[in-house]
């Protein structure tokens, strides 16, 4: 297990093969694209997932919408799978009225129920 | 207040038929529709009924308040003649309907009246006192719809969490009647928290009650959808009429990747078989 | 419409952005927003900010709390002297950006509020107003 931190940085833990990112507080666009890199570069050296929590996200903008769907479709590149876990009802339905339904992300109510995922494609 | 025939002596004349002969009035009023509509236990109920109104309707004479409607005596009816609408309109009658037949009742005792008196003094009077009591009809209807607006009303506002929990982890929310934005956004707001409370994994939009699909509509469930689904939960949505479903289609609504089933059963069938749980389905 | 308490912040660095956003919400929650409701103008804020300092060259937001007989509402007002929007209904089409976003921020914004302006010209800066009202608000006709 490692993990990663640095001045406003989210801190990346690796468990096994998976890569989880707690968002627990506000992000600024630097460190959201800190994320993106180092969650990318993390998954590059071998992950089979990445796992985004962001029940303590307050909102989501076009902006880190735009970032999660890159982490994805990058993971996705590197034979991963992103799921993004716990957004909250006013996230979700503000996103939703925006126009953005982010269509190509994977969702998970809680990162237990993302972790679930992970370990039901292991069984197989 | 006075017109032709309340001068007093037709109003005098029709007090009088109404006394005397109204028994044969009640008889007769007891196989009209109006009586026999809303009395189906028994004729004897129904004329008891129809000679109650007489009563009241001869008081109302005898006092020469012909086209006073807010006659005191009415108030005597008031209560019956409600009941009276209410029954007709829960066996479905309109309000046209209802004061169709009340216009009825004036023929035979037209016809009563002729026979007893020859003069056109109280024929014109029982005319206008069959007026009047068709218009405190309509005021009953009115003030009886109103009511049954607001008490619906009432309890739509009730309704603060519409939100059903229908297993662990499933819950529905039956929309009913027509959707307007401000209720859809309550609705929607609801269930999404509803997710989170219960820890839900599955959703179900039962439209069984909503009479029409809109583009307001349908974009509205495709909305509710789509968070339930960023949310990481699975949404189905279920009661889509045949004539709905043709709907969305001729309005171009790609309903796209939702799960749709016909009954709010087949829905929470789809849910649990998901969840793991196998339904056994009984016989019949 | 009061015209008291007028808050004015610059728009120059994404942690401005995010302060922004902090003022929002704040305003929100006193003008008795509801967590939805509040969610919807922060994020509004947040990519209006965001146009400012991107494509604006960065500015300044004012944040007042307006009021009518049914409740509040917030009225934020972001002003720049960047380049100007060429073609606002295009800007405003979903898809369209001129950087590396996804298009949807000026739109986006737009349906999260009750009234929008945008008032640009060619050379001569930006200035977007977004309005939002509580539901109880919303309620009265204006
Ligand atoms: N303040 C501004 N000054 C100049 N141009 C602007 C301004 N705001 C928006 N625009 C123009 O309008 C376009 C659309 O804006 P919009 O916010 O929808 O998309 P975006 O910012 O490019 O991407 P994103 O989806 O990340 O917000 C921008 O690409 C830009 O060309
Ligand atoms: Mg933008």
């Amino acid at each position: 297990m490692t993990a990663e931190a640095g001045a406003g940085r989210v801190s990346v833990l690796r468990m096994g093969d998976i890569l989880i990112a707690a968002i627990q507080q506000e992000l600024t666009d630097e460190s959201a694209l800190a994320l993106q890199q180092d969650l990318t570069e993390m998954a590059a050296a071998g992950a089979r997932g990445v796992v985004i929590e962001i029940s303590g996200v307050e909102i989501v903008d076009s902006f880190l919408a735009r970032v999660l769907s890159e982490i994805a479709a990058a993971t996705n590149m590197l034979a991963g799978r992103t799921v993004v876990a716990g957004m909250r009802p006013s996230v979700a339905i503000t996103l939703v009225e925006m126009g953005l339904g982010l269509r190509g992300l994977e969702t998970a109510r809680s990162l237990e129920d993302a972790m679930a995922v992970f370990r039901g494609q292991a069984g197989r | 207040m006075t017109s032709v025939g309340s001068d007093g002596s037709g109003a005098a004349t029709v007090a009088q038929v109404l006394e005397t002969r109204g028994e044969q009035v009640a008889q007769q009023w007891a196989d009209l529709p109006l009586f026999r509509n809303v009395y189906t236990t028994g004729r004897d109920a129904a004329v008891a009924a129809a000679h109650r109104l007489v009563r009241v309707l001869a008081e109302v004479a005898r006092h020469g308040r012909l086209d006073d409607t807010s006659a005191p005596d009415f108030e005597r009816v008031r209560p019956h003649l409600a009941q009276t609408v209410t029954a007709r309109t829960r066996s479905g009658a309109t309000h046209q309907q209802i004061t169709a037949e009340v216009a009825e009742l004036k023929r035979p005792l037209l016809e009563i009246v002729a026979r007893e008196t020859g003069g056109a003094d109280g024929a014109v009077a029982a005319v206008e006192l069959m007026g009047t009591l068709r218009v405190v009809v309509v005021e009953i209807a009115l003030s009886e719809g109103a009511e049954l607006i607001d008490r619906q009303r009432a309890q739509l506002l009730e309704i603060s969490n519409p939100v059903i929990k229908l297993w662990d982890g499933v819950v529905a929310v039956p929309l009913i009647g027509t959707l307007d934005s401000a209720r859809t956004q309550v609705v929607m707001e609801a269930l999404l928290q509803a997710i989170v409370d219960q820890n839900a994994g599955m959703a179900i939009l039962d439209i069984t009650g909503v009479p029409m699909v809109d583009t307001v509509v349908a974009q509205y469930l495709l909305k509710t959808a789509m968070a339930v689904r960023l949310m990481g939960a699975e949404c189905v949505i279920s009661g889509i009429r045949p004539q709905i479903a043709q709907t969305i289609v001729q309005l171009g609504i790609d309903l796209g990747d939702i799960t749709t089933r016909a009954t709010l059963a087949d829905a929470l069938k789809w849910a649990l078989g998901k969840a793991g749980v196998s339904v056994v389905v009984g016989e019949g | 419409m009061s015209r008291d308490e007028v808050t004015r912040l610059e728009i120059g660095s994404d942690v401005q952005i995010a302060g922004a956003r902090q003022a929002v919400r704040q305003a929100a929650v006193a003008a008795g927003f509801s967590l939805v409701e509040q969610t919807k103008i922060v994020t509004a804020a947040s990519e209006l900010a965001r146009n400012t300092l991107v494509h604006g060259g960065g500015g300044h937001m004012e944040l007042a709390v307006v009021e009518n007989s049914g409740g509040h509402g917030i009225r934020l007002t972001f002003t720049d002297d960047g380049p100007g929007i060429p073609d606002v209904d295009v800007a405003l089409s979903d898809g369209y950006s001129t950087g590396n976003g996804l298009g949807l921020g000026l739109g986006g914004a737009r349906r999260l509020v009750q009234d929008f302006t945008i008032e640009s010209r060619p050379g001569g800066g930006t200035t977007v107003t977004a309005v939002a009202w509580s539901r109880m608000a919303q309620r009265v006709p204006r």
